[in-house]
């Protein structure tokens, strides 16, 4: 007979080590139904993929003969790919990414590592191998790797105020996810970016920010402040600074659009104000498109 | 005091702080606002923005208008600032404050007072002793000068007088010493007002105020052709002017109110206005004063006394004898006497004791028929006034020969004598001089009245007394017995000319005046009233209202005939034996003229200026616009976003907006109006909102039941809060009670029982079937208990068989709600009621019972929704069908008794009632 209260206080303890942070990923991840998984592609593996028909250069040995029998063609049998990539996750640490304009919204590092939580247990799920840069924790697959991320991305605490990616760990061929407000000095993304493109390493860049950055509702006479108080900027008409700041921010989206491009990689935008799902779903997907 | 205008500043030199403002204009508009601190990631991207409008953000031009205006408010108002200062010059010496003090002040006396209050106050502040001499009411002595302060606080108790000042001249001419006067005058011309100003101005400067006032008299009314003539004058003659005249009086119902009404028009440039007003007889005899209406003044009123009253007199004579010749008919000379000032009712003695006429005369009437004679005694005892004439008819008959007639006054002796004619001995008689205790004492006895045959009264012991007028040898000639309220006078003679001459002289007319057979339109004359005593009856004050006249002391009537209205005979109404005098402030020949002032005396106004300190006002005022710019300056400053600005856009609002007084009054009357329209049964409001629903559904089934099988249609009810609602409006209260029902406050319960104890009614149901049974306590029992204890109950007893409650309405036993069976409680009968013999019922209490307590939860049974169908089940199938009837039966019963009271009960008296009506 199992006591029910000393289950329930084992079951406790259990849990009590699982950071919030990862029951909301799983939460979140759990949302993602994908119909199908997998590379799409025929490849080492096991999953049939597709007959294929006897093409010059094929070996007589990978003639399916059980399907070729049915006709008079010859038929080859594929299996789907299914070698487990390694992703690199790079989570902004900086000070502004503890910025949230409102109780109601959560902070942009939060978010930042929900979403990054999330997309690596999908990742894990399939079978990939996931890693956090910048926090020594190399590609590595299974549940455990799971742990070992969230407890990294919970007590990640960096004292710059911008973060800046670092391409260190990145291994060739691999993938990479760099999660990040991009409002600091643009040159180390630039720089990371064009050693992982050098790498051949491909990825998404996810540009999180708060709503207050993207619409800029300020008046009056103001000092704006960087998080940590490192920046600041005085300004006696707030307001008629918005038209220059948005069309900032949106040359920096620019920027970090076509720096994509020209390495290859995606980039995306997402608000805290909106739903992370729309956000992961899109990672996600992004991850797919990019073979 | 630096004064400008209307407005003086009491510290006039910090209002240069004024020319400070500019100054600041220009520092306040150069500064700009304090910047706030923001976090912002994204002050990367600002970075090496550089501000497009290099120059310091101004404040806009309205913000530094609204800081400028608190600021110059403020400084305005620490400058002091009052309204209406007043400027005067301090005197020395004593003072004297002299008012007249009538009637033509009692319009606006507060505006009199609040000036010598004024003048009062100025002496004081001046260390000068005053005095207050209304000369209406003159001290004895001389002038009281006093501490001014201590008049001050004696002057508010001083009151007009309804009459004019006398001897004041003689009074101001005794007065010694140096004093300055202020003379609040009346405003009237009056031929002592020279030498007292005269006498005044010889000890010290005179100083007169007098109002604008227009003054207006009403003329005592004057009956003429039918008409009653209302005469109003006025002081000044300038232009044409309208005033409505009210005539007032009782009712049938004996309570006053306006009889009738009529605009008064003064034709432009005449003093005088006359309103012609035709008002029927019965009208007309009510009628105790007319006023001018919106007038508050003595002489706005005038009383009307008998003057005004036509007599209705019914004249019946023993035969009608129409081939005679119409100067020896029987009351031929009465109809001359009494026509012009009375109405006469001809018929038979029956038709007009029917229309109830103040007084009968039978002329030569022996016998009067049985059942007529007690209809005639009856009318007799309420106040009528018989008047019988003798004649051959009576002296050939045996009435009140051997024992009294109740309807003469002496008994007579048969046949009558005759005097000085050829058969008899004698010369005729004339008449003795009136004793003082005879109404006609006083009316001079003309020569040439003589009276030649006659009834003669038997000698009875108390003949002496019923004599009011006798012949020469002491032979009674009229007599007179009060018989209750009212009386029976016999003339030994003829009312024609035939036995005497005495309907042919004058005093034959003052005669029947005196006896209020008639009433003379002139007023009263010394002759009329000579020898009689007046008691005031009502008396009026200088505001022309009513006041009893208790223990003032009679008056003479001669003395009343001359009378003037002063303190020996203040202005009211007089009563004499059976007739009424009025006298009024406003004689029929009073003129009102407007005081002629030397040209040296400067006449000023009553207006006292009141000085208004500005201070407080302005200071608020700077708080509200600094409050105002602090809102406005978050605003700016782009800190007003979300809740907080609500929050402030409330604040402003407050700033702004004033509260609104008098809905909760308006919310008040509509709720009495509600609560009266209709009888409205109504519920006590538990705070529980399913109890107060269910209460409310309940009461509504039982007033659709009342509607539809009662003449008691009730309205919807209502919820009554006992805090808040008046309990007056409604018969019955339905209670229902909660355990955790909040328990009313002191004050509710005080209303509670005043309404208990005027015949309110509360239904306890506290809805669980058991608090009747004692001993098993339920919460909801504790609960009425509790409530229940400070209420002025009376001792309970369970509803005996025969209480009232049982058939109000409905024969009824039990009293089923949604639980059926358990005892309701009733007030307890009386431990001495016993059941009489034969009776179904006892007599029980005489009052509706104040307090119905039981807990069979009738609302659930009564309740219907909106659409009249039963809300709640009761009891199962047919029974519970029938349990639900029972309890609008119920209800209804008690809704009767509530309306009918013991009505039901008092039936066990029918059977006696019955019997005494011999059916």
């Amino acid at each position: 007979m199992t006591d029910p209260a000393a289950l329930r206080a084992r079951a406790e303890g259990l849990a009590a080590p699982l950071p919030p942070l990862l029951a909301g990923a799983r939460h979140l991840a759990r949302t993602v139904a994908l119909g199908s998984h997998g590379r799409r592609r025929p490849g080492q593996g096991d999953e049939f993929w597709q007959y294929r028909p006897f093409a010059g250069g094929d070996e007589a040995r990978m003639i399916d003969w059980r399907r070729s029998g049915r006709s008079d063609g010859h038929f080859l049998r594929q299996k789907e790919w299914q070698a487990a990539q390694s992703v690199m996750l790079w989570v902004d640490g900086g000070r502004s990414m503890a910025f949230a304009s409102g109780d109601r919204l959560p902070a942009k590092g939060h978010r930042a590592s929900e979403l990054a939580l999330a997309l690596a247990i999908l990742l894990l799920r399939a079978g990939e191998r996931v890693g956090l840069a910048d926090r020594d924790l190399p590609p590595r697959t299974g549940e455990l790797q799971l742990l070992r991320l969230a407890g990294a991305l919970g007590d990640a605490e960096s004292a710059a105020e911008y973060g800046a990616p670092g391409t260190r760990d990145m291994r060739a061929g691999s993938r990479a996810v760099f999660l990040s407000d991009f409002l600091g000095d643009i040159a180390p993304v630039h720089a990371a970016l064009t050693a992982a493109a050098d790498k051949g390493v491909s990825g998404v860049l996810m540009q999180i920010l708060d709503p207050q950055e993207e619409a800029f509702p300020f008046d009056g006479r103001t000092i704006f402040e960087s998080m940590g108080g490192g920046l600041r900027h005085e300004t006696l008409k707030a307001g008629d600074l918005r038209g220059r700041y948005l069309d900032r921010l949106a040359a920096r989206k620019a920027e970090l659009r076509d720096l994509a491009r020209l390495t290859g990689w995606q980039y995306g935008c997402h608000h805290t104000g909106d739903a992370a799902q729309t956000a992961l779903l899109w990672l996600y997907a992004a991850l797919e498109r990019d073979h | 005091m630096l004064v400008l205008g209307p407005i003086g500043f009491t510290a006039p030199w910090l209002l240069a702080g004024l020319a400070a403002l500019p100054l600041l204009w220009i520092v306040l508009r150069a500064v700009p606002p304090a910047p706030i601190r923001r976090r912002f990631p994204g002050v990367a991207l600002l970075l090496g923005l550089r501000d497009a409008d290099q120059t310091a953000d101004r404040t806009p031009w309205w913000l530094l208008l609204l800081r400028m205006l608190a600021l110059a408010a403020a400084i305005v108002g620490f400058a002091g600032p009052v309204l209406n200062p007043v400027q005067r010059i301090a005197g020395t010496g004593p003072l004297l404050v002299l008012m007249d003090g009538t009637w033509a002040d009692a319009g606006d006396w507060q505006r009199h007072l609040d000036r010598a209050a004024q003048a009062l106050d100025e002496a004081a502040r001046d260390d000068r002793t005053a005095a207050v001499v209304v000369l209406t009411d003159r001290p004895e002595g001389p002038l009281p000068f006093r501490a001014a302060s201590d008049w001050a606080m004696q002057v508010p108790s001083s009151m007009p007088k309804p009459w004019q000042p006398e001897g004041a001249a003689a009074w101001a001419d005794g007065l010694d010493g140096a004093f300055d006067t202020i003379w609040l005058s009346d405003g009237l011309d009056r031929e002592e007002r020279a030498p007292v100003l005269a006498a005044l101005e010889k000890r010290g400067t005179v100083r007169v105020f007098q109002s604008a006032r227009p003054v207006r008299a009403l003329r005592p009314p004057v009956f003429q052709d039918g008409v009653i003539e209302l005469t109003a004058l006025r002081m000044d003659s300038d232009g044409a002017a309208t005033v409505g005249v009210v005539a007032r009086g009782l009712d049938p119902n004996g309570i006053e109110r306006d009889l009738a009404r009529g605009d008064l028009t003064f034709p432009a440039g005449q003093a005088e206005g006359v309103l012609r007003l035709s008002l029927p007889p019965e009208l007309r005899n009510r009628v105790s004063r007319f006023e001018i209406e919106g007038a508050r003044s003595a002489a706005a009123v005038a009383l009307t006394d008998d003057s005004l009253r036509r007599r209705e007199v019914a004249l019946i004579a023993g035969s009608e004898d129409r081939e005679a010749l119409q100067l020896l008919s029987p009351t031929y000379y009465l109809e001359r006497a009494l026509a012009p000032s009375t109405d006469l009712l001809h018929g038979t003695l029956g038709d007009v004791l029917l229309a109830n006429p103040d007084a009968i005369v039978l002329a030569d009437v022996a016998r009067i028929a049985p059942g007529q004679s007690e209809a005639l005694q009856d009318w007799v005892r309420e106040g009528g006034l018989l008047v019988r004439f003798a004649g051959p008819r009576l002296a050939a008959s045996d009435v009140s020969r051997d024992g009294p007639d109740p309807l003469l006054p002496v008994r007579l002796r048969a046949g009558g004598r005759s005097i000085g004619g050829a058969m008899s001995w004698g010369e005729p008689k004339s008449l003795r001089p009136f004793a003082d205790t005879s109404p006609f004492h006083g009316l001079p006895l003309p020569g040439d009245v003589s009276v030649t045959a006659q009834v003669v009264a038997q000698p009875d012991p108390d003949l002496a007394e019923r004599t009011i007028a006798s012949l020469e040898d002491g032979t009674p000639l009229v007599t007179r017995k009060r018989i209750g309220a009212g009386q029976v006078v016999l003339f030994h003679v003829t009312a024609n000319a035939e036995w005497s001459s005495l309907p042919l002289s004058g005093l034959f007319v003052s005669m029947l005046e005196r006896l209020a057979v008639s009433t003379r339109a002139a007023p009263p004359g010394t002759a009329d009233l000579d020898g009689t005593i007046w008691t005031p009856d009502t008396v009026l004050d200088a505001f022309g209202r009513i006041g009893d006249a208790d223990g003032l002391a009679g008056v003479a009537g001669a003395e009343l005939a001359a009378a003037r209205p002063g303190p020996a005979t203040p202005p009211g109404l007089y009563a004499g034996d059976d007739r009424r005098v009025a006298l009024n402030v406003t004689g029929p020949d009073t003129r009102l003229e407007p005081a002629a002032w030397p040209a040296r005396i400067a006449v000023e106004g009553m207006e006292t200026a009141q000085e208004t300190a500005l201070k407080g006002a302005l200071l608020a005022a700077a708080l509200g616009l600094l409050a105002l710019d602090l809102i406005a300056s978050l605003w700016l400053a782009g800190r007003l976003r979300g809740p907080r600005a609500a929050v402030a856009a409330l604040a402003a609002l407050m700033i702004v907006g004033q509260p609104l007084p008098g809905l909760a009054q308006e919310a008040d009357e509509a709720f009495a109006i509600e609560a009266t329209r209709d009888v409205v049964l109504a519920h006590v409001l538990t705070g529980d909102a399913r109890l107060d629903g269910l209460a409310q559904a309940g009461l509504r089934g039982l007033s659709r039941t009342l509607q539809a099988r009662t003449t008691v249609e009730p309205a919807e009810p209502v919820g009554v809060d006992l805090e808040r609602d008046e309990l007056a409006f409604f018969p019955f209260l339905y209670w229902p009670v909660s355990p955790d029902q909040p328990r009313p406050s002191d004050e509710a319960y005080a209303r509670l029982n005043t309404y208990l104890r005027g015949g309110g009614m509360i239904l306890f149901d506290t809805g669980d079937a058991d608090v009747a049974a004692f001993g098993t306590q339920t919460p909801a029992a504790l609960r009425l208990q509790e409530l229940a204890r400070p209420l002025d109950i009376p001792p309970l007893e369970p509803v005996p068989a025969d209480h009232v409650l049982t058939r109000t309405f409905y024969l009824l036993q039990d009293f089923p709600g949604r639980f059926a069976g358990r005892d309701v409680w009733v007030e307890a009968a009386p431990p001495d009621v016993e059941t009489v013999e034969g009776m179904p019922f006892r007599n029980l209490n005489d009052n509706v019972t104040p307090v119905v307590i039981g807990g069979n939860d009738w609302a659930s049974a009564w309740a219907v929704g909106e659409d009249g169908r039963p809300l709640h089940a009761v009891g199962r199938g047919y029974a519970g069908e029938r349990q639900r009837e029972i309890a609008l039966r119920f209800g209804v019963n008690l809704v009767m008794h509530v309306l009918t009271g013991n009505y039901k009960s008092d039936q066990v008296h029918v059977p006696a009632l019955l019997d005494r009506l011999g059916q």
